[in-house]
């Protein structure tokens, strides 16, 4: 049988575990999800939502259960080779985009491959200024991230996920912050890349009209998935 | 981005051009107190030098002198004591035993730079009607004069010694009112005399020196005064002038005679010098602290302001020790770009200061002295110090939880 792609077994995360303000917020998940995918994780705040997006994007560690990667088991990796696993093969979005302030678009979508090597290089520059294109901001690619529009700043992140052709691009709120327009513009965006790349996105959202233009929706309640 | 250029380097300049005023404000800090340590050491140093010059120039840094004579208490039979009280001699003008062979063995000593020979003792000048009583000097001038630097007193004549000539000061030429060629007739305590001639005058800038010394040949002393191959002191030069005590003691331990230092005869002189160092020292020790405190405070602030940007960084990929070096060269570059401007500062202050502050004769307080070692170790501290403040707010920033420090 072929791996998965992201297989998640029985995932818990406890928070203050042993103390009086102990708290589960994951109880037992289980989840398969496969190249290709564009799934929407809508639920309630407070649900685990972002929890289950940390854990997947290998930002924080479950308490209990196991999750693979491409068949890999990353309990048993340490913090090192888990860093390098998230540059590698996880890209992220963030509802607040996150850029570095103090680069320009262009700086911000090669910095995960000069993170990678170490040091910027012609390929990375040239990669980074083909992102921008795709995206459609070559015309301001050398404004600082602090001078762009909304829109424009959520495009770059992107970009920046995208850059290290990653398997799996995690999307927190990826539109939650922007105007309709400048919303359908990313979406639409992200709907290519899952097409043409095969990238497997996993989109959380309060947006109802946005989780049911995904291929699946994910519900999370209370700590535990439905599917309709 | 330039290419090939390590990320840390990439982020950290970026981060300190970013916040600019910030950056600017902690590196006038830095400048101020390194300017002020460049300025303080570089005017003590050329201070210290200064008065050293004066006080060593005039005198040997060690003379070894024969030992004093001691009345020993005549014993009676047994371990009983004729005398209760031993009255102290009267010293002669002591002569220093198998002065040739110890010269010898001095000037093997490593530490040693020059060994010189000196008959010293009183006589009078006289010249018709006057008569002025003098400490004559007689001296080896080859090595002597390496001791002290008389040609550099000279303002007359020169510094030449025949067994003819005598070199005088102003005050005592004054009074006898000879000139350079003229002849003194001088006269030792044995009523010995010879006529020499005057062939140098010497202003030493000190009335007591000017009126009583006078220099003539070795051999010119010891035959005015009865000392036919004899020396009273032994003039020493060393490498390291604070060395001296300790070689004085050395010099006494290993043979029969008194070493004196400049260090224990000018003992008052050399603690104000002690004194002056460890208050600089202690300056540049709190000078040093107020810097990395304030280098510290603004990269604990910066860690905090730039807490998303670290997450995400590290989501990219970035690991801890690369966060811990991003942070560790922004305090080392702070430290380095303030010892640069302020050891410009310093230097300037120095040289304004030397412009104008003067003594009452109008000649300069202390000597220029703006060594480039000065710079160089100031740049390395004030960097250290820099990387050492960095320390906490890089640990800091290192441990931060990618996932926290994203969600603010």
């Amino acid at each position: 049988m072929a791996d998965h792609l992201l297989r998640l077994e029985q995932i818990s995360k406890v928070y203050n575990a042993g103390e009086p303000s102990q708290t589960e917020v994951l109880h037992g998940i289980d989840l398969v999800l496969d190249e290709g995918e564009f799934v929407a994780i809508m639920g309630p705040s407070g649900s685990g939502k972002s929890t289950l997006l940390n854990i997947i994007g290998l930002l924080d560690r479950p308490t209990s259960g196991r999750l693979l990667i491409g068949g890999k088991d990353t309990g048993l990796l340490d913090d090192a080779a888990l860093t390098r696993l998230r540059g590698e093969s996880i890209g992220f979005v963030f509802q607040y985009h996150h850029l570095i302030s103090a680069f320009t678009a262009l700086e911000n979508v090669m910095m995960p491959m000069v993170v990678e090597r170490g040091f910027p290089d012609r390929q990375c520059e040239a990669r980074a200024r083909h992102l921008v294109e795709r995206v459609g901001l070559a015309k301001v690619a050398d404004h600082l991230a602090t001078n762009m529009s909304g829109g424009q700043q959520q495009r770059i992140a992107l970009a920046r996920a995208l850059v290290m052709t990653p398997r799996i691009l995690l999307a927190d709120e990826p539109t939650g912050n922007l105007d309709t327009q400048s919303a359908d513009d990313v979406f639409a965006l992200m709907r290519e890349v899952n097409t043409k790349s095969r990238t497997c996105f996993i989109i959380v959202t309060h947006n109802k009209t946005m989780a049911e233009r995904c291929d699946r929706i994910i519900e999370v309640v209370d700590g535990r998935i439905h599917e309709p | 981005m330039t290419y090939g250029l390590p990320l840390e380097w990439i982020v950290a300049v970026r981060f300190l051009y970013e916040g600019r005023l910030q950056t600017l404000f902690i590196v006038v800090g830095i400048s101020i107190g390194v300017a002020v340590i460049v300025f303080m050491s570089a005017m003590l140093a050329g201070l210290e030098n200064n008065i050293l010059k004066r006080v060593l120039t005039t005198q040997a840094q060690i003379q070894v002198i024969a030992p004093d004579q001691v009345a020993r208490a005549l014993r009676g039979k047994g371990e009983d004591m004729e005398d209760a009280t031993v009255q102290r001699p009267s010293q002669r003008v002591a002569l220093i035993d198998q002065w040739q062979s110890l010269v010898r063995s001095l000037r093997a000593e490593p530490g040693i730079t020059f060994v010189s020979p000196t008959t010293t003792g009183s006589a009078l000048a006289v010249r018709g009607e006057a008569s002025r009583s003098i400490t004559l000097i007689g001296v080896e001038p080859e090595t002597y004069f390496h001791i002290v630097k008389i040609p550099d007193y000279v303002v007359a004549g020169d510094a030449r010694l025949t067994s003819e000539s005598i070199l005088v000061g102003v005050e005592l030429a004054k009074d006898l009112g000879v000139r350079v060629g003229d002849k003194i007739n001088v006269t030792a305590a044995s009523g010995d005399q010879r006529v020499l001639t005057m062939t140098g005058l010497l202003d030493f800038g000190n009335k007591g020196a000017n009126q009583r010394s006078t220099y003539v040949a070795l051999r010119t002393a010891q035959s005015v005064m009865g000392m036919i191959g004899g020396v009273t002191s032994l003039d020493i030069n060393l490498y390291d002038i604070y060395a001296a005590e300790v070689m004085a003691q050395s010099i006494m331990a290993s043979h029969r005679v008194v070493a004196e230092s400049w260090i224990k005869t000018n003992a008052q002189f050399f603690s104000a010098i002690q004194a002056q160092k460890a208050t600089n020292t202690l300056i540049r020790l709190f000078v040093g602290l107020s810097v990395a405190f304030g280098i510290a405070a603004v990269l604990v602030v910066s860690v905090i302001q730039r807490s998303k940007e670290i997450g995400i960084l590290r989501a990219m990929g970035t690991t801890r020790g690369q966060i811990i070096r991003l942070f560790l060269l922004q305090g080392g570059l702070l430290g380095f770009a303030g010892s640069m401007v302020g050891a410009a500062l310093g230097a300037g202050g120095l040289f304004y200061w030397h412009s104008v502050a003067r003594q009452s004769d109008g000649s300069e307080l202390f000597p220029l002295m703006l060594e480039l070692q000065l710079f160089v170790y100031t740049a390395i501290l004030a960097t250290l110090t820099g990387l050492l403040a960095a320390m906490a707010p890089a640990l800091r920033a290192a441990k931060l939880d990618p996932v926290v420090a994203i969600r603010g």
